[in-house]
Parts: structure tokens; C-alpha cells; sequence
């Protein structure tokens, strides 16, 4: 139990809210919390990206004081992770608006939330 | 019962798999690679405070455009799939009149918000911030438009104008870079300035005041598809 | 190990408002929920170092997410009304 820093604690916690999305999206017969299950799958996934790039005892990767700017490769954190989670997090809210746009219009068809009564393309 | 039998075998393979890899998880102690190069050398090559930034922008600017063009489609698609015959003249007619307080406070808050937006985008490579996070606050405010002033409209066209034209010039300043620089995106069209002043770091400053503008007004525009199909009748 | 206590606290509270998310039955309980998994999550970027991403988390996971939720679930239930 030595040595246990913040990163693997939100590593292992982004690790469970990855599973219960994949489960929500598997299990659930609402169409609106298949969605909500994506989204919390999104949420997870970025907390784990952003949690690997994290150094210990270093601080944000701005410089904005003088002393940073000398010795700046000993005393930031990963800046490569956050970059690729920023871009990650609004393709996110795109696919998000897309799917609720499809579920008006299947609404519109059948009157009907439940996954089970939209049998057109079951063979 | 099979289907139910086959779901938890699949989680009980992905839980495996995942507490696999944070068992062999060891902390790092230094940067490394790709992103020892990207600090050492951002602040003489980019010239911009805020290390994301210059790599967003410049080192992998690829993959903003990338994005960009995303967001583009996306609310390309919902505002085909969303089309109203007569869009604007449906807001008037069965409204009810919404409480003074909401209305008044709106009123001084909103240009308050839209200012926020303004500065959070335009100082993007001095502090945490820049063109995705200003477009955000900026659609956000013109939600508490819509929701609390709801006789006050925006017109379509304005929003697709200035969207179109943040997005070209977006890829003019990257072919102008080709032409008059090191490669596309590059950032030394404009003269490098002293570090840590507004005028720094060439091209960032006026690239991420066109992605703030078109990601604002693009969330805007899908926000306003959906409020108006809300008043159309079946 | 203050941070250390408080990174622990921070993640019980998104796992049980995760579980409120999936299996509550009213929708718009659910939909609020996940708009606060999200507004936690942004409070852990701030606490691994990560400014730019816990403010581009809370103004486009938590915000706009919602509204855009809202505005869904409100068009459903107008159909339904007009239906009966």
C-alpha cells in the first residue's frame, strides 16, 4: 500500500464509469438511457487520458513566472494528453446531439422510448 | 437468458482486461519522447505561454482541423434533419408572457457572458483557455437568451455567414503559411513579438479568435434547430 | 494525503451518481445526473493539472450536454400530449 498517488486512484475510478457505461449501453431497454450511457462512456474514457499524463509533484503546464522559464522540462506535467482530450471531449457533445436528433425522428415514427418495439431491421 | 449470459461474460472479459493494465501501471518519474521536445522547444519556436495551446495549434494543427471540419458536419446534418418551413414567424403566436425578474436579469447578464467568452478566447496562449472554451460560454449565453427572452430572435443567415467565413479563413491562414512559412499552420507568418504580451506568438492569437467565433455560432445554430421545431405542430 | 482523501471522496460521488443516472426511472432525474458526473469530473482535471481541460469539461460536457437533453425531452413530451 506504498506509494499510492492520485493518478492510479482516478485511474482505477475512470476504469469503473468506463464499465458501467458499457453496461448501461448493453442492458438498458430506454433509448434515452442508451444515450446517457454513451456520454458516461465518453466521461470515463477522458478521465483515464488525462490521469496517465500526470507526473507527480509537478505543477500545470502554463508557463507564467519567471522561475518557469528556466528549468521548465523538470517541473510541468504531460502537456501531450491534454491536448488530445480537449479535441476528444467536443467530438463528444457532436456525436451526443447527433444521436438525440435520430431518436426525435424515430419518435416521430412509432410513439414509442422502448428499443424492443423497433423490429424493421431484425431478420 | 443466453443474451443476458453473453453481456456479463463480455463485462467480466473488459473488467479482466482493464484491471490488467492498472496492475501493471507504474507511475512515471520525467518526461519523455515526444513530449520532452514539444516543452523544451515551445517556448523559442512557438512563443506562446500556454504549452496546450502551441501544441494544439501548431505541433498537431492537423488535428484541429480535423475537428473543425467534425463540427461542421455535425451541425450541418441537424439543421437538415431539423428543417421548419416557416421558421420565424412561429414565435409569436402562442408564447406566454415570462416573469419580469428572469427577463431583467437576463438583460444585464447576458452581454456580461458574451464579454466573457470574448476574453477567454482572444487569451488563449497567455492563460488556460482559448477558441473551443470561449465558443462554449458564448452559446451559452445565447441559450439564456433564447430561454428567458423568447421575443428576441436570431436570424439563420447571420449565424451560417459568420460561421462560413471563420471556417475559411481558418484554412486561408494554414495555406498562407505554406506559401509564406516553414508549412501549413505555421505560425511565423506574423512576427513572434516579446513572450507573455497579448501580440505574442505570430498567427495563434488571430487562429484562435476564428475557431472561437465559428465554434460559438455553430453550438448556437444547433441550439436554435432544435427551440424551433418546439412550436411546430405535428 | 489530503489530496489523496479528497481524490477518494470525489470518486464515490461520481460512481452512486452514475448508478442514479442508469437505473432511475424518471428521465429527468437521469439526464441531471450525468450532467453532475460530468461537473465532478471537471473538479478531478483541476486537481491532476489540467486547467484547459476542466474548463472545456464543465462549459461543454456539463452545460451544454444538459440543455441539449432538455430540449429533447421536452419535444417527446409535447408530441405525447398532442397525441392524447
Amino acid at each position: 500500500m506504498k506509494n499510492i498517488g492520485i493518478e492510479q486512484i482516478s485511474l482505477a475510478f475512470g476504469f469503473i464509469i468506463l464499465l458501467l457505461g458499457l453496461w448501461g449501453t448493453l442492458t438498458q431497454k430506454n433509448i434515452i438511457k442508451i444515450v446517457l450511457s454513451f456520454t458516461l462512456f465518453d466521461t470515463g474514457l477522458n478521465i483515464i487520458i488525462v490521469a496517465i499524463g500526470y507526473l507527480r509533484n509537478k505543477t500545470a503546464p502554463i508557463i507564467d513566472s519567471a522561475e518557469l522559464q528556466k528549468d521548465t522540462v523538470n517541473k510541468v506535467v504531460d502537456p501531450l494528453p491534454q491536448a488530445l482530450v480537449l479535441t476528444s471531449i467536443v467530438i463528444g457533445v457532436g456525436v451526443t446531439a447527433l444521436m438525440l436528433v435520430y431518436v426525435l425522428k424515430l419518435y416521430k415514427e412509432k410513439k414509442s422510448l422502448i428499443i424492443n418495439d423497433y423490429k424493421d431491421l431484425k431478420w | 437468458m443466453l443474451k443476458n449470459s453473453l453481456i456479463l461474460v463480455l463485462i467480466i472479459g473488459f473488467a479482466a482486461t482493464m484491471y490488467s493494465l492498472f496492475a501493471s501501471y507504474t507511475p512515471k518519474e520525467n518526461l519523455s519522447g515526444v513530449s520532452k521536445h514539444y516543452v523544451e522547444n515551445g517556448k523559442e519556436e512557438v512563443g506562446a505561454a500556454n504549452l496546450v495551446t502551441a501544441i494544439v495549434l501548431t505541433y498537431r494543427g492537423f488535428d484541429t482541423l480535423g475537428e473543425v471540419s467534425i463540427l461542421f458536419l455535425t451541425a450541418a446534418i441537424i439543421g437538415f434533419f431539423l428543417k421548419v418551413e416557416h421558421g420565424d414567424s412561429i414565435v409569436n403566436e402562442k408564447v406566454k408572457r415570462y416573469s419580469e425578474i428572469l427577463g431583467t436579469g437576463a438583460k444585464v447578464l447576458i452581454p456580461m457572458m458574451i464579454l466573457l467568452g470574448v476574453y477567454v478566447f482572444v487569451n488563449g496562449h497567455l492563460t488556460p483557455g482559448g477558441g473551443f472554451q470561449g465558443g462554449a460560454i458564448i452559446a451559452s449565453a445565447f441559450v439564456l437568451m433564447f430561454i428567458a427572452l423568447p421575443h428576441h430572435t436570431i436570424s439563420h443567415k447571420v449565424l451560417s455567414v459568420v460561421e462560413s467565413f471563420s471556417g475559411l479563413g481558418y484554412v486561408l491562414i494554414g495555406v498562407l503559411g505554406v506559401v509564406l512559412a516553414a508549412g501549413f499552420l505555421d505560425n511565423q507568418i506574423l512576427s513572434l513579438g516579446t513572450f507573455g504580451t497579448i501580440l505574442s506568438a505570430g498567427a495563434i492569437p488571430v487562429i484562435y479568435i476564428l475557431v472561437g467565433l465559428k465554434v460559438g455560432t455553430e453550438l448556437t445554430g444547433i441550439i436554435s434547430n432544435l427551440k424551433e421545431i418546439q412550436n411546430e405542430q405535428e | 494525503m489530503l489530496y489523496i482523501i479528497i481524490t477518494v471522496v470525489l470518486g464515490i460521488v461520481m460512481i452512486v451518481m452514475s448508478i442514479i443516472a442508469i437505473h432511475h426511472k424518471n428521465n429527468t432525474l437521469a439526464v441531471l445526473s450525468a450532467g453532475g458526473v460530468s461537473l465532478v469530473a471537471s473538479i478531478l482535471y483541476l486537481l491532476l493539472a489540467a486547467p484547459d481541460v476542466a474548463l472545456t469539461e464543465a462549459a461543454i460536457g456539463s452545460g451544454l450536454t444538459t440543455i441539449i437533453f432538455f430540449y429533447v425531452l421536452n419535444k417527446i413530451k409535447k408530441q405525447n400530449h398532442v397525441e392524447e
